[in-house]
């Protein structure tokens, strides 16, 4: 269930918010509305007193009330801000009109400072939007007034707020051509509507909703973090962890910009943050300071990870730690950019060419990213590889509770690096994990040149020998191949044995979670099995595979985890996909569920 | 180059301490054997230890040459060295490094990459071996390779115009271009070290003679009997007179450089003068464009500016930031600003 509250000076202008939750009706959701203004007809803009909202809760289940909390809340002045943020839920959307922030609109609203610089805000995801500017901008064609022209400001809220929710604009548009009956009012509304409806397209504001399964919270202190917040928190950890300084090179890209802004904020942990001029210098950076011993990584979305491929494959052969994030988008090419897929996995794992294993992590939930950013450098560093971690535009711009960690329980990453000339050999490997050794330049009498040109096994010289080459190829196969014994066991949320099984990867959790625990409270024979680590799998996969009849596996793709476990384990998986740039919903988990077990 | 000032870890080095144990893989008679003795013999006068100095390249014959140097090396990929080169230098400021590529590495698949490190300016070394063809893959022609080559790839004749390195450089904001070629033994010396030195990127173009798929391709601006009428010697505050009798110097008609015969009313101080140093990037666009046979073509350092650079700003930032915030907690970090209980 979603909730937004929409912004309403007057009360002649109370349509804009029934316009919404009559589209709301029309695509076929739950609707509860509420409106709420102050019983003047026409009391001072911008006042306490003046503001007016509309209240919407809708749903695609049953509803019976509006929900306790906001989820979105459009402000058009400080006052409206004031009047409706304690109904804000923490991490919700706060759209304002950053041109009605001035030192008069706060004084009207009895703001002693300005709510944008306290930092009060912090919590909610604040979309700052000139909507008086741009709304004047968009209906300038019509020869309106500047008064008339600035009233058609909340049509362009609403605008936002249809492509925020996904509701489409023709039936307002409709319904404006009817209510208005001077044309060129009319004209202006529906440029207004069309112009934040495309506002919204073009910054690229997200509408990803995120659901955390119910259930309690365990006690302790928590904090709101959206997924690149978790991924940018998870690098400088790793530093702090490892003692190696941060290097994160990267190419902006929607939707992983965000993890950019965040560490580049972080200068006092000694954080460095290149823009790269492209992709591929983003990651070609990265493997060079690592070369050099820093914590390298990079971070990009599907059309980047295409670009990176090479240079994957360089890390691959060089044995050089660095962590790619990749928050994935919809594709194939530019494809729905600020939409969540999860189409990018036998890219991830197989997206290069030669033999180039690379093991893969996906984070389930916003602040799961943390920890698989943790356990991808964890793994980088121990291994001597190149390590992807998939996250995706949803888990990105979605933010949830995340109960804070203590730093002192956080895996102690420092890496070994070699500094002893004597018998020295760049390839030389531990006999446990198979890692080669790291000699970083600095450290005397260890010189030696790295390439992507075929290594002798022992001597790490260039070689074209044949066998050597096979050697090679499955040394570095064997060393990703004995991460599997480093993994803990995966654990069924269920019984072990039963009629079906739901195994899901990313941020697909959250919807299968909840349906697979109603079903259970339901005592129908389901279990549920999420994945974590996609490359290696875990090693006691393939036994709990066996133990169910049947074995469903939800995705944001066509059937990618679900190839995989039928090649490794010969299973007859049954895919379920979704491809609508959207989480399934756990009615969508439901009904399958059911139809699998007969039940429907 | 920022040379840091360290003790040297063993007796002063030789040029022996730079050769690797690898075998040389060159073909015989090319030109790259004597840019690497030549790299190997000034190594020592730089006064850095080995173990912090690294050559980093890209892929093609002249990237080989980190394999030559018995210091650090990175062979990396196609184009892409100048962002190694980046990420590597960023996170090691206190490395000495240096940057090998070629024509078609540099200035064909990697000119994004090159250009943009001249831009940031980049405490780095570039030595591009510009031969004027593919080597490695065995005679295709290059971005700067002449109009009208014939080539394995072009038997019709290149129908594409050749790259001016100097001019890409220059253009990116280089703070540092010279030009030397791989005969002149004592040229390439003065010019590497001449590079070691410089603050920034330094970027050095080397004609380079490949001796089995485009030989000769510079001879007729090298070759010993035409050399001294055809290249044109820089050195700073001097003008610009060449010729076997030194008879023959450049001055600026209008906007319009010409060569002219010194005597007979025309003496040095109607001459164009050498300033490397000058801000104004005038001089150095001229000299740029000088190509043969038109021009005597300049060998020596073109420009060299101060300017500020990158990975140095960086660490301003960190040093500032430090200053202001103190340096970052974890904990605090991991809480954020707004904290609940449950």
């Amino acid at each position: 269930m979603s909730s937004v509250k929409a912004p309403l000076q007057k009360k002649s202008e109370l349509p804009h918010g029934t316009r919404f939750s009559s589209t709301s009706v029309l695509a076929g959701n739950d609707v509860i509305s509420f409106p709420d203004y102050p019983a003047e007809i026409r009391a001072p803009a911008g006042t306490l007193e003046g503001v007016s909202s509309f209240d919407l809760s809708f749903s695609s289940s049953e509803i019976y009330t509006t929900a306790d909390y906001l989820e979105v809340l459009v402000a058009m002045n400080p006052a409206a801000l004031k009047a409706n943020i304690k109904d804000l839920e923490k991490g919700g959307i706060l759209i304002l009109n950053s041109d009605s922030f001035a030192e008069n609109d706060l004084r009207k609203a009895k703001y002693k400072e300005n709510p944008l610089e306290t930092g009060e805000l912090n919590e909610y995801r604040v979309v700052q939007i000139p909507i008086t500017k741009l709304t004047l901008k968009a209906v300038e064609e019509t020869g309106l007034s500047h008064r008339d022209g600035a009233r058609c400001k909340n049509f362009f809220a609403l605008g936002v707020v249809k492509w925020l929710f996904v509701r489409p604009l023709e039936q307002t548009q409709d319904w404006i051509e009817e209510k208005f009956k001077r044309p060129e009012i009319a004209k202006a509304n529906s440029l207004a509507l069309q112009a934040g409806y495309n506002y919204a397209i073009t910054v690229e504001l997200f509408h990803a909703r995120y659901h955390v399964p119910a259930a309690v919270l365990p006690s302790g202190e928590y904090r709101q973090i959206t997924g690149s917040q978790a991924l940018a928190l998870g690098c400088v950890a790793a530093s702090c962890r490892s003692g190696l300084s941060l290097l994160y090179a990267s190419y902006p890209i929607t939707p992983a910009s965000d993890i950019l802004h965040e560490l580049a904020q972080y200068k006092n942990f000694g954080v460095k943050t290149i823009q790269a001029e492209d992709e591929i210098a983003a990651i070609s950076s990265s493997i060079g300071s690592a070369f050099g011993g820093a914590l390298a990584v990079t971070g990009t979305s599907g059309p980047g990870l295409d670009l990176k491929s090479e240079a994957i494959g360089y890390a691959v052969m060089t044995e050089l730690p660095v962590v790619v994030l990749n928050v994935q988008r919809g594709g194939p090419s530019t494809g729905l950019p600020t939409k969540a897929e999860q189409t990018d996995l036998l890219a991830a794992m197989y997206g290069r060419h030669g033999e180039a294993p690379v093991p893969v992590l996906a984070a389930s939930t916003p602040g799961d990213c943390f920890y698989m950013v943790l356990e991808a450098f964890r793994l980088a560093l121990k291994y001597m590889t190149p390590v992807i971690v998939l996250s995706d535009g949803g888990l990105a711009n979605a933010s949830e509770p995340w109960k804070i960690p203590d730093e002192n329980q956080l895996p102690d990453l420092t890496p070994s690096f070699h500094t002893d000339p004597e018998n020295f050999s760049p390839y030389q490997r531990n006999q446990q994990t198979l890692a080669r050794n790291w000699a970083i330049p600095g450290t005397p009498g260890l010189e030696h040149r790295l390439g992507g040109l075929e290594k002798d096994s022992i001597t790490g010289e260039i070689s074209y020998e044949p066998e050597n080459h096979e050697r090679m190829v499955l040394l570095r196969d064997e060393k990703i191949k004995r991460i599997k014994n480093d993994l803990p066991p995966l654990e069924v949320i269920g019984p072990g044995k039963n009629k079906l099984l739901v195994v899901s990867w990313g941020s697909v959790y959250g919807s299968v979670f909840s349906a697979i625990e109603e079903l259970q409270a339901e005592r129908y024979p389901v279990s549920m099995l999420h994945l974590r680590h996609l490359n290696p799998f875990q090693q006691n996969l393939a036994k709990i595979l066996n133990n169910f009849d049947k074995i469903l596996v939800p995705e944001m793709n066509l059937g990618q985890l679900s190839r995989l476990l039928r090649a490794e384990f010969l299973v007859d998986t049954i895919s379920f996909s979704k491809l609508q740039g959207r989480p399934f919903l756990i009615s969508e988990i439901r009904s399958k569920v059911l139809e699998l077990l007969g039940s429907k | 180059m920022n040379i840091p000032v360290k003790p040297l870890s063993s007796v002063p080095l030789t040029k022996a301490d730079f050769v690797s144990d690898q075998t040389v893989r060159w073909c015989p008679g090319c030109g790259d054997y004597s840019i690497l003795a030549n790299v190997q013999k000034i190594m020592p006068e730089l006064n850095i230890p080995k173990e912090n100095i690294v050559f980093v390249s890209g892929i093609g014959c002249s990237s080989r040459f980190p394999y030559y140097m018995d210091t650090y090396g990175l062979h990396t990929l196609h184009g892409r060295a100048p962002a190694f080169a980046t990420g590597l230098k960023v996170a090691r400021p206190d490395l000495n490094v240096w940057l090998v590529t070629g024509d078609g590495d540099g200035l064909s698949i990697g000119g994004n990459q090159l250009l943009h490190m001249l831009r940031r300016n980049l405490d780095v070394n570039v030595l591009l071996f510009n031969n004027r063809i593919y080597g490695l893959t065995k005679g295709q022609y290059s971005p700067t390779s002449e109009q009208g080559k014939v080539t394995k790839s072009t038997p019709f004749g290149s129908p594409d115009m050749p790259l001016n390195p100097m001019l890409f450089a220059l253009s990116a904001g280089a703070t540092f271009i010279a030009r030397t070629f791989d005969v002149d033994a004592k040229g390439m010396q003065e010019i590497f070290k001449e590079a070691a030195k410089h603050k920034g990127t330094s970027f050095v173009e080397i004609y380079q003679n490949c001796n089995i798929f485009n030989d000769g391709t510079f001879a007729p601006i090298y070759e010993r009997s035409v050399r001294e009428e055809r290249i044109l010697r820089l050195k700073h505050g001097e003008p610009f007179i060449f010729g076997k009798n030194r008879n023959k110097g450049i001055r600026l008609n209008g906007l319009k450089p010409e060569v002219v015969e010194l005597g007979n009313g025309t003496n040095e101080n109607d001459l164009l003068k050498h300033d490397q140093y000058s801000k104004d990037s005038t001089l150095a666009n001229l000299l740029s464009s000088f190509d043969f046979p038109a021009f005597p073509v300049p060998m020596g350092v073109l420009r060299q500016v101060r300017n500020s650079i990158y990975g140095e700003i960086i660490e301003q930032q960190i040093k500032t930031q430090l200053e202001e915030k103190g340096e970052g907690k974890l904990t605090d970090l991991l809480r954020g600003t707004h904290v609940w209980t449950n």
